[in-house]
């Protein structure tokens, strides 16, 4: 049986001589910018790194161009409510990937209701276009600088973010596209 | 934006247009647009000169539905979203509620989880081949495509009860191990398949019509490809070797023998290549299957997490207790939160759950490759026809489904 034979493209990836665990690139990245790192855990086998809001397009720009690190992939970036009595209610997820290095780490922003802005990651990644306008859509948090924040999934006459978790589940009245 | 320097010379076109710019809306109720997706299209002439997607015609809410359902009731709602794909569906939620609970399963779980991921990958890639011919105008593709794929869904029937919502994987497991004979019947198929592929190969790969149709349409760089997020086979064409089964490899694909199918041209004839080529990577990693399958038990033994069999709750009563207690309450999943990023027949789907305890998920959010790869549409439409507005969607592999969600 062949079977257990170590394929050979995944050799032919390129592996860096030292490659980095994400919980090392996270500390990295909390001695190049002290500032926006506020909160690193490892848990689960994934790492997550608390950014200040101000500092978030610094720290994915470090994050993807630095060799090593690559994290030129960005996978998902998603919003989650904590509940309305929760401060700070709001969270951003980013979940970075390198296409190169095959490591993921995930960053995260918290925000407060009342102001409810994050600067757009659009000019670091493009792809985080639609992710963007999605989580405004459902979550109403604002992607300072996008290019086109509309919503996305929802009509644009939609009243409230549909997945905030004060949001009714069937909503407050039957929706009608007439 | 810095992509027009990518865009080949014969599409520079689009900078100086005739004096007749119209919009039109295609869709959403047009046939190749695979579902109900609307593009807003400016139009110069029969040149694209801009095309806005318009997306949600299909959105029913299911991430919010997610967080009022227990985390064993979320399966079948994985199923609604890919629904060419909904065994890849349920393995990316079940192994991100796997890894939240930390649980294991067993080899021949595993094993007949690749088994049938890789089943339904060729069914998909089917239904793929057959629209995507279909679109161009080669009909005949389609009723062979789905007479192939007939075969797998009789088998997913075989072993789930369901054809395209199968809910065949389950926390911790399997719904039921394989029917008896299952083996032979996917050994049959197994025979019959690289026959088709042939055929296929004959009816379409050689058609002159179906290379002018796809090859330079659609071109989309390897940089570009990663700066959009696109994945899968899409990213692939434009000679990007990335496959999550050996960058993030899971249930054991680290121990399979196959290849990652690449090609360089980028454009839509580049990802037609990857995406045949990938059915017989996927029929020879089947075939592995196969042998591995031995007997043994297909759940994990976690009796708070999986229902037991059916026979020990006549004879055991703490089996019994557990079953109620499944049903009624549910799973208690302690806090956290994970991304299960798999490989699902058109790119990279990742679960994200949040659990801050309790039965039910505060968050679950899937990365649908169809969404990302759909974003990137307006970059690859640059300066096409009209027509091949069809060709490229196609070539995208899109399903609304998960798009919307």
């Amino acid at each position: 049986m062949s079977e257990l034979q170590q394929p050979e493209s995944n050799t032919k990836v390129s592996q860096p001589v030292a490659t980095q665990t994400p919980s090392q690139i996270a500390a990295a990245l909390q001695r190049e910018q002290p500032n926006s790192v506020s909160e690193i855990t490892t848990a689960l086998g994934e790492t997550t790194i608390v950014v200040a809001r101000a500092h978030i397009v610094a720290a994915c720009e470090f994050l993807k161009t630095t060799p090593g690190y690559e994290f030129n992939f960005l996978a998902d970036l998603c919003g989650f409510d904590r509940g309305p009595e929760e401060e700070p209610r709001l969270e951003v997820n980013y979940h970075l990937f390198s296409t190169t290095k095959h490591h993921r780490l995930r960053l995260k922003v918290l925000l407060n209701e009342e102001d409810a802005h994050v600067p757009t990651v659009t000019t670091v990644w493009r792809t985080a276009d639609w992710h963007e306008r999605e989580t405004y859509d459902l979550f109403g948090v604002i992607f300072d600088g996008h290019p086109d924040l509309r919503r996305i999934l929802l009509p644009d006459d939609w009243q409230g973010h549909a997945l905030r978790k004060d949001f009714p589940l069937r909503g407050y009245e039957p929706y009608s596209l007439t | 934006m810095s992509a027009i320097a990518n865009i080949p010379p014969q599409f520079e076109i689009v900078d100086q247009p005739l004096d007749s710019q119209m919009t039109i809306s295609m869709g959403p109720q047009h046939p190749s647009t695979h579902g109900v997706l609307r593009l807003e299209l400016v139009l110069d002439g029969e040149m694209v000169v801009k095309t806005t997607p318009d997306i949600g015609y299909l959105h029913t809410g299911m991430e919010k539905l997610f967080e009022y359902r227990k985390y064993q009731q979320g399966i079948v709602i994985t199923d609604r979203m890919d629904y060419l794909n909904p065994l890849g569906n349920n393995l990316a939620y079940v192994m991100a509620v796997e890894k939240l609970l930390q649980i294991e399963i067993p080899e021949r779980g595993q094993v007949i989880r690749v088994m049938m991921c890789e089943l339904q990958r060729i069914a998909s890639h089917l239904v793929w081949l057959g629209t995507h011919a279909l679109d161009i105008g080669a009909m005949t593709v389609f009723f062979y495509c789905f007479r192939e794929r007939e075969k797998i869904m009789n088998l997913i029937e075989a072993a789930s009860g369901g054809r395209l919502t199968p809910s065949y994987f389950r926390v911790g497991g399997l719904m039921m191990d394989l029917p008896a004979g299952f083996e032979r019947r996917v050994q049959q198929f197994q025979n019959e398949f690289p026959k088709a592929l042939d055929e296929f190969d004959k009816l379409v790969t050689g058609n002159r019509i179906f290379q002018k149709r796809t090859q330079a349409i659609g071109y989309v760089s390897a940089e570009d490809a990663i700066d959009l997020g696109l994945s899968g086979p899409s990213l692939r064409g434009s000679g990007v070797a990335l496959d999550i089964r050996r960058a993030n490899p899971y249930t054991g694909y680290e121990t399979y023998d196959f290849d990652i199918p690449v090609e360089h041209s980028g454009d839509v004839w580049a990802r037609y290549l990857v995406r045949m080529r990938e059915m017989r990577e996927s029929h020879k990693i089947v075939q592995q299957t196969i042998s591995r399958l031995k007997p043994g038990p297909v759940k994990a033994d976690a009796p708070k997490v999986v229902l037991p069999d059916r026979e020990a709750m006549k004879t055991h009563m703490d089996a019994l207790i557990h079953h109620f207690l499944l049903v009624a309450e549910g799973v208690d999943v302690p806090p956290g939160e994970v991304y299960q990023p798999i490989e699902a027949s058109k790119g990279e789907l990742g679960v994200y759950i949040k659990s801050t305890g309790g039965p039910k998920p505060a968050r679950v959010h899937f990365r649908g490759p169809s969404f990302v790869n759909l974003s990137a549409l307006p970059q690859l439409s640059r300066g096409c026809m009209v027509a091949d507005i069809v060709a490229i969607i196609g070539s995208l592999d899109i399903v609304l489904g998960e798009i919307d969600r």
